[in-house]
């Protein structure tokens, strides 16, 4: 009930925050927009607006996700609501669970809105749909929610700038950990393949969500690949709030 | 017999700041122990350690050193702060939330079934005059508003001891009645109050006990009477209708010179002592003038603390200089 009380409240929170509301449009703009795109384009029409869509719902979902995940315990300590919280009868995990999945829930209800502008220009452009766009949106879904718990881990204990640099690093480099792990094992230094290596099994690898090419030229998906994918997203964002819990047990609140 | 509300043993806090860590005392080994059903006044100024104090009973900060424990539990357990209710000093809330939803919200944080809470939600709005306010947001709230329902917050649970900062801060005159009514309330149902406060008159109305601490360390405890004391400090002496003699100061002739003349034309003299009182007031009779009022005053927990407050500061720079 705890959890689930603060969920609601961050998520509460965050639908009656108007700025959301700007980000939602202009991702909602760019996924229209894409129609334009495409006509600059030569063939592959409807292609394009595949995967113009869904690039569009994959930044911008990520862009909330960190814009909202770094402030979100930080600025509760910073406006100290945390103080008449974290003195209840509440564990502080719990306080950071609960404010994970009221994010969590924030992002579920925006990509569910950026989805259905996406269904929606699809159709009215005369475009077809196929079997991967929803696992392809989904696999983007909980990419965002690796990310969350990224930017929650740093939001415990440093400032939003910097939060927002690890994140975004972070970020970037896991779009592009198969590539570090391949350039890693091509390298005649055994430490840099050996680093290479450590660096990709801590690191997240954020490419085992893209399947954006496969649902752009309607290529098949695996369902096992779609369930381990979305496993490893749990169990990663798992380690990441308990590591996060594990520093939010013992800090002080200034 | 029951365990004291709040007990601490040598409670210290260090904080470390900057680049290099530096060390500063927030805390200096408190010793505390206040029994059931008392009101508590714990004042200092800013910067004395009245808020790190507060942090710490409420497990915010985790102490250096020390011991302490809320209703007979260890500072830092979950469960009983459950019986505690908590207003921190310039409390932020959820903007978006209205009034009853922010009220329903700690209730649920406490566990409280639904029908309970309508039910404390309903006495409490009243209880600190916003039920007009119920179904407003709180971004729309006054800092006096947000102070009322952040009372009813720390209520909402019907606790066995409340902890107070600053709680009439932000408040007007009214406000501040609505505080004290409050306070007594609480008192008469035998809950606890902790209250730190920067308004000692309120202090001085409502509390049984008074703890002053200063640069981080308890100087005094004690009733207001035993820290005050008994002892008159001066007669305050009003007449009316005294008029100088041809060439003489209006004064002259009396065992205290005047000590200021009010905008209606009274004299008010202040004697140290009932002795030199009495013979004031039979000159100013003996020369036509009335008697207005005969005023024995009390040194006020504020001169007091006052004085205390300036001269361990002045002690502790001492101290510091060697």
């Amino acid at each position: 009930m705890k959890i689930q009380a603060i969920a609601l409240n961050t998520f509460r929170e965050a639908v009656r925050d108007k700025i959301l509301y700007s980000l939602l449009f202009f991702a909602i703009l760019m996924i229209g927009g894409s129609v334009l795109i495409a006509d600059l384009t030569l063939g592959e029409y409807h292609k394009i607006i595949r995967d113009t869509g869904l690039a569009a719902i994959s930044l911008f979902g990520l862009a909330i996700a960190i814009f909202v995940g770094i402030g979100l315990v930080y600025k509760e300590i910073e406006r100290k609501t945390i103080y008449t919280i974290a003195s209840k009868p509440v564990a502080r995990w719990q306080f950071l669970v609960g404010k994970y999945f009221g994010l969590l829930a924030t992002l579920a209800t925006e990509v569910f809105i950026m989805a259905v502008a996406f269904f929606v220009t699809i159709k009215v452009m005369g475009g077809e749909t196929n079997a991967a766009l929803l696992p392809a949106i989904w696999l983007t879904f909980v990419e965002m929610a690796v990310v969350t718990a990224l930017a929650t881990l740093f939001g415990c204990f440093t400032s939003p700038m910097l939060s927002a640099l690890f994140t975004v690093g972070l970020t970037l480099i896991g779009k592009m950990s198969q590539e570090l792990l391949a350039i890693g094992q091509k390298s005649e230094t055994e430490l840099i393949t050996v680093l290479a290596e450590v660096a990709y099994r801590v690191l997240p690898d954020l490419s085992r969500f893209n399947l954006r090419p496969q649902a752009a030229y309607g290529l098949e998906v695996e369902w096992e690949y779609v369930a381990y994918a979305t496993g490893y997203g749990a169990a990663y964002s798992a380690a990441l709030l308990v590591i996060a819990a594990i520093i939010f047990r013992f800090r002080d609140f200034k | 017999m029951s365990e004291p509300a709040i007990r601490t043993e040598g409670l210290r806090k260090v904080y470390r700041t900057g680049f290099l860590r530096r060390s500063f005392v927030g805390l200096h080994g408190l010793d505390l122990e206040i029994p059931r059903g008392e009101v508590f006044g714990f004042i200092g100024p800013n910067g004395s350690g009245k808020t790190t104090t507060q942090k710490l009973l409420m497990g915010l900060n985790f102490p250096t050193a020390g011991k302490g424990w809320l209703l007979g539990a260890p500072l830092g357990d979950r469960e009983i702060m459950g019986r505690v209710g908590f207003l921190p000093e310039r409390p932020y809330f959820y903007d978006y939330l209205t009034a009853t939803e922010f009220l329903h919200f700690y209730g649920q944080l406490h566990g409280i079934d639904k029908g309970t809470r309508l039910r404390r939600i309903d006495e409490l709005l009243p209880l600190v005059h916003m039920e007009r306010a119920r179904h407003v947001q709180l971004r729309k709230f006054s800092k006096g508003m947000l102070q009322r329902v952040g009372i009813a917050q720390a209520l909402i649970n019907e606790p066995d001891l409340v902890i107070l900062d600053e709680p009439a801060s932000g408040l007007d005159p009214m406000g501040r009645l609505l505080i004290r009514d409050i306070v007594r309330r609480l008192r008469s149902k035998g809950v606890t109050v902790f209250l730190s406060s920067h308004v000692l008159s309120d202090v001085e109305q409502v509390c049984d006990r008074v703890g002053i601490i200063v640069g981080g360390k308890l100087q005094q405890v004690g009733t207001v009477e035993e820290l005050v004391g008994q002892t008159m400090s001066a007669v305050e002496v009003v007449v009316e209708g005294l008029v100088a003699a041809e060439d003489a100061a209006v004064d002259d002739g009396f065992p205290v010179s005047l000590h200021r003349t009010t905008p209606r034309g009274h004299h008010v003299f202040e004697a140290p002592d009932h002795d030199a009182a009495r013979a004031v007031v039979r000159e100013a009779l003996a020369r036509g003038a009335q008697l207005v009022s005969y005023l024995p005053r009390r040194e006020t927990l504020e001169q007091y603390f006052m004085d205390e407050a300036a001269s361990m500061e002045k002690q502790e720079r001492e101290e510091a200089a060697r």
